[in-house]
C-alpha cells in the first residue's frame, strides 16, 4: 500500500528530541526516526515499548546450560563411564565440578549467539538485505523523522517547520 | 540536555573542532583514500613473513612434528608458548569493549574497534598452534564431542585441553559477533557515502542493510550491553582455562592455584601492550590523532602499569610459595628458573614485565608517545618470555635427572612463529584499509559530552544547539509525475558575480546540468542552492578553490567550511572526468 509520508530532517540530536516531544504533544503518531547514532531517551520520547531482547538472552542461556548438563550426563556418566585418575564417573553430581567450565561456556555460547540472531531477524538485518533509510545523510549527521499523512499535510508541515527542521520532504512510500 | 553533562575537569576525548560530519569524514577517509607507499612496504613484509610461515607449516604437517626442536623431556615448547602468547594478546579487545562498557568508560570508544579486531586476529593465530601440533590437522574435528568410529568412546570432558577447545571457540565466535554487530552502523555509514558501485555493493552486503531506525538502535544498545555482560566473565574464563592446561598437571612450577588470576592479569597486560603498539602507529598513519589522543595512550599505560604490577606480585608469590611449601621439587624448579641454564630467559622476563612498566608512574613518561611505544614492545617481548620460562624451564629438568636436557628451536619453530606474526599483520593491515577503524556511531554519541568543540561551548556558557527559526525548504517528491521546478538562476548579491566569474557560468543552451548530488557533502538542498547561484556542472565545482569556497559560504551561510573539508573540487574533477 502506498501512503504519503512527511519527512523532516534535523542536524542535531537535541533539536530532534525537542521536535519529537512537540510532535507527540500534538498527538501525532511518529512512524519512524532514523538516526546516525543512538540518541538516548529517544525511544521513550517516541513511545516505543522497551525491548525484550535481554529476556530472550536469559532464556537462551538457560537452554545452553540445559544442553550442557544433558550432554555431559549422557557422554560422561551414562554412555561410557570411565575411571579417570581413580575418580570413577558414576554420578553426575559428584563429577559435576569438572563439567563447570563446559557448562559455563555453553551457557554463554547459546545466550550470545541466539540473542544476536534474534536481534538480526527482528531488526531485519542480514546479508543482501537492502537498506531502508530514506536518505543517505541519516548515517552521517542528519536525523530524519517520518510521519504518515492522513489528510493533514498542511498541519504537519506547519508543525514541523517550527521545530527547527533543516529540510522537509513529502514523498510517497510503499510499505513493505 | 542533562545527559550531555560532563564534569569540566575531564579532558576532551575528541580534540579539535569536530562536529558530527567531521567524524564521518575523518573515519571514512582511510577507507576511501588510497594506500600509501608505507602501507604497501609493511604489507609486503608481513605477507612474505606469512608465506614463509605457511611454508614451515606445510613442511611440519607433511614431514612430522620431528621437524621441531622438541624432545622427550621438553615435549611442549614454542608451539604452546606462542599459543598462550597469542591468546593473551587476544584478551585486551574484549576487555576494552566489554569491561570498559560495563564501567561506562567513554575512552574505550576510540580504541575498541581496533582492539577487538586485534583480538580476533590474534585468537586466529593462537588457534593455529594446537591444530598444527596435532600432527594430522585434518583430524582436528576429533576434538568435537562425537563418538569414535569403533563404538561410543567420547572425548574426555575432564580434560582442560578439551575445555580449551570450548573456551577458545566460544570466545572467538562471541568476539566476532560482538565486533560485527558494532560494525553494522559504521559499514552503513561507508555504504551511504560510497561513490563507486562496487564499493556500495560490498558495504551494503557487510552492513546487513542497517537503516538506523529508533527501534534498531534501542535493540542495538541492549544487545551491546548484554553481550558485554556475557563477554566479561567469558574473557576471564578463557585464560583461566588456558592456565588449567598447566595448573592441573603435577609438574613443579605448573601445579599452582595462583595460575588463573596470574594468567588473566598477564593476558590483559600483554593485550594492552599490543593495543598500544598497534594504535600508536595507526593514529599516525590514518590521521586519527584527534580521536586516539595522548590521553587514551596514557590511560592504557596506566592499565599496563597496574596489570604489570599484579603480574610482578604473582611472580614473587610463586617464589614465596615454592620456599614456604617446603616441597623440594617446587623449590628446585624456581631456583633453576632464576639461576639455571635458562637464567637469561627468567631475568629478561623479570626486567621486561615487572621493572619496565614501573616507569609509567611518571606522567612525563606515560604521556610520551615514543616511550609508550618502546615499552609496549618491551612488554610484548617480556610476556613471550614469561610463557617460555613457565613451559620450557619447568620441563627441561624433570623428576629424573638422567633425562635432563635443553631445548633449542629449529628454523621451523622460528619460521612458524614469524609466520603467525606476518599473518596477524596481514589481517590487521587489510582491516585498517577496509574497515571503519573507530566506532564512529559511538564516538558521535559522546561528542556533545566529551568533544572539545562542545566542551568549549559549554565553558563559554553558550548553548550546544539552537533551534533555527528559519523555515525549511519543503519539497514534494510525489511519484514520477512530480513537476521539476524551474530554478531561477542568479540571485542578486555581491559575491555571486565574483564567484561565477572565477568558476565560469553555465550556458543552458550548450551544456546539460550534472547531478551535483554525486559529490559527497552535496545533498538535494545544497544542490538547489548551488543551482540558484548558477552552478550546475561538475566542471564549475572543480574550479573552486579556497577563495571560492569562502565566497560560497558567505552566500549560502550554511555549513561553513564543509565544502573544503569534503574537497568538493577534487571530487568534482574525478566525476567530471568520468562523465
Amino acid at each position: 500500500m502506498a501512503s504519503k509520508v512527511i519527512q523532516a530532517f534535523y542536524n542535531d540530536d537535541d533539536v530532534l528530541m525537542h521536535a519529537v516531544k512537540k510532535v507527540k504533544a500534538a498527538k501525532h503518531h511518529i512512524e519512524e526516526v532514523y538516526c546516525p547514532f543512538p540518541v538516548h531517551g529517544l525511544d521513550k520520547a517516541m513511545g516505543l515499548a522497551p525491548t525484550r531482547i535481554a529476556i530472550t538472552s536469559f532464556l537462551y542461556g538457560c537452554v545452553g546450560l540445559t544442553v550442557a548438563v544433558v550432554m555431559m550426563n549422557y557422554i560422561m556418566i551414562e554412555d561410557w563411564p570411565q575411571d579417570i585418575g581413580g575418580k570413577p564417573s558414576f554420578s553426575y553430581l559428584e563429577n559435576m565440578p569438572a563439567f563447570v567450565p563446559i557448562m559455563f561456556e555453553l551457557t554463554v555460547f547459546f545466550a550470545a549467539h541466539l540473542m544476536v540472531i534474534t536481534f538480526y531477524l527482528r531488526s531485519r538485518l542480514w546479508p543482501f538485505k537492502k537498506a531502508e533509510n530514506p536518505d543517505v545523510r541519516t548515517t552521517d549527521d542528519h536525523f530524519l523523522m517520518e510521519i504518515e499523512i492522513h489528510d493533514n499535510e498542511q498541519e504537519l508541515k506547519d508543525l514541523l517547520a517550527d521545530t527547527g527542521a533543516v529540510e522537509i520532504n513529502i514523498s510517497e512510500k510503499n510499505s513493505h | 540536555m542533562a545527559s550531555h553533562y560532563e564534569a569540566p575537569i575531564r579532558k576532551p576525548l575528541v580534540v579539535g573542532d569536530k562536529g558530527y560530519h567531521d567524524v564521518t569524514v575523518d573515519i571514512a577517509a582511510p577507507v576511501e583514500g588510497r594506500a600509501n607507499k608505507h602501507w604497501w612496504i609493511v604489507f609486503s613484509i608481513a605477507l612474505v613473513a606469512f608465506l614463509w610461515g605457511l611454508g614451515c607449516i606445510i613442511y611440519t604437517v607433511s614431514t612430522g612434528i620431528g621437524t621441531w626442536g622438541l624432545n622427550k623431556s621438553v615435549n611442549w615448547a614454542w608451539d604452546i608458548t606462542n599459543f598462550v602468547w597469542w591468546v593473551g594478546i587476544g584478551h585486551a579487545g574484549t576487555l576494552i569493549s566489554a569491561v570498559l562498557l560495563l564501567f561506562r568508560q567513554k575512552w574505550r570508544m576510540a580504541i575498541n574497534r581496533s582492539a577487538e579486531a586485534m583480538t580476533i586476529f590474534s585468537v586466529v593465530q593462537a588457534g593455529l598452534f594446537p591444530i598444527i601440533h596435532m600432527g594430522r590437522p585434518w583430524l582436528a574435528y576429533w576434538v568435537l564431542p562425537i563418538p569414535n568410529q569403533f563404538g561410543s568412546l567420547w572425548v574426555n570432558f575432564n580434560s582442560p585441553l578439551l575445555w580449551d577447545v570450548f573456551a577458545i571457540s566460544t570466545y572467538l565466535s562471541v568476539s566476532l559477533v560482538f565486533w560485527w554487530t558494532g560494525l553494522l552502523p559504521d559499514f552503513a555509514m561507508i555504504r551511504d557515502r560510497a561513490v563507486l558501485p562496487f564499493q556500495k555493493k560490498i558495504y551494503s552486503l557487510l552492513s546487513f542493510g542497517w537503516s538506523g531506525r529508533a527501534k534498531d538502535w534501542q535493540r542495538f544498545e541492549e544487545v551491546s550491553l548484554v553481550l558485554a555482560g556475557l563477554a566479561t566473565p567469558l574473557v576471564l574464563s578463557v585464560h583461566t582455562i588456558v592456565s588449567f592446561d598447566f595448573a592441573t598437571s603435577v609438574i613443579p612450577g605448573w601445579h599452582t592455584t595462583i595460575f588463573p588470576p596470574y594468567f588473566v592479569a598477564g593476558a590483559i597486560f600483554s593485550g594492552f601492550a599490543m593495543v598500544n603498539t598497534l594504535l600508536i602507529i595507526m593514529r599516525k598513519v590514518c590521521n586519527l590523532e584527534a580521536y586516539i589522543t595522548v590521553q587514551h595512550i596514557e590511560l592504557m599505560n596506566i592499565v599496563i602499569m597496574l596489570t604489570g604490577s599484579i603480574v610482578g606480585c604473582a611472580y614473587i608469590t610463586e617464589l614465596f610459595m615454592a620456599w614456604y611449601s617446603g616441597v623440594e621439587y617446587e623449590q628446585y624448579a624456581f631456583l633453576n628458573r632464576a639461576t639455571g641454564p635458562y637464567w637469561w630467559a627468567y631475568w629478561s622476563m623479570m626486567t621486561c614485565n615487572v621493572f619496565s612498566p614501573q616507569f609509567m608512574w611518571f606522567k612525563k613518561l606515560r604521556t610520551s608517545i615514543m616511550f609508550s611505544f618502546f615499552i609496549s614492545i618491551v612488554v610484548n617481548i617480556g610476556m613471550w618470555f614469561e610463557r617460555f620460562v613457565i613451559i620450557v624451564t619447568s620441563l627441561h629438568r624433570d623428576y629424573l635427572p638422567s633425562s635432563w636436557t635443553m631445548f633449542s628451536p629449529t628454523f621451523v619453530d622460528i619460521g612458524i612463529f614469524i609466520g603467525t606474526i606476518g599473518f596477524f599483520f596481514v589481517l590487521f593491515l587489510l582491516y585498517s584499509r577496509t574497515f571503519p577503524v573507530i566506532a564512529q556511531a559511538e564516538v558521535k554519541s559522546i561528542l556533545k559530552s566529551s568533544g572539545e568543540r562542545y566542551k568549549k561551548l559549554r565553558d563559554a556558557g553558550q548553548p550546544l544547539y539552537q533551534i533555527s527559526s528559519e523555515r525549511p525548504v519543503v519539497k514534494e517528491e510525489v511519484s514520477d509525475n512530480a513537476v521539476v521546478e524551474e530554478v531561477k538562476p542568479i540571485k542578486d548579491g555581491a559575491g555571486v558575480d565574483e564567484l561565477l566569474s572565477s568558476i565560469g557560468t553555465f550556458d543552458a543552451a550548450k551544456e546539460s546540468p550534472d547531478d551535483l548530488k554525486q559529490v559527497k557533502g552535496i545533498g538535494p538542498q545544497m544542490e538547489a542552492t548551488l543551482n540558484e547561484i548558477g552552478i550546475y556542472t561538475f566542471a564549475q565545482v572543480a574550479r573552486m578553490t579556497k577563495k571560492e569556497y569562502d565566497l560560497l559560504d558567505s552566500i549560502t551561510g550554511s555549513f561553513p567550511g564543509r565544502a573544503q573539508r569534503d574537497d568538493w573540487a577534487g571530487q568534482a574533477k574525478v566525476l567530471n572526468n568520468k562523465k
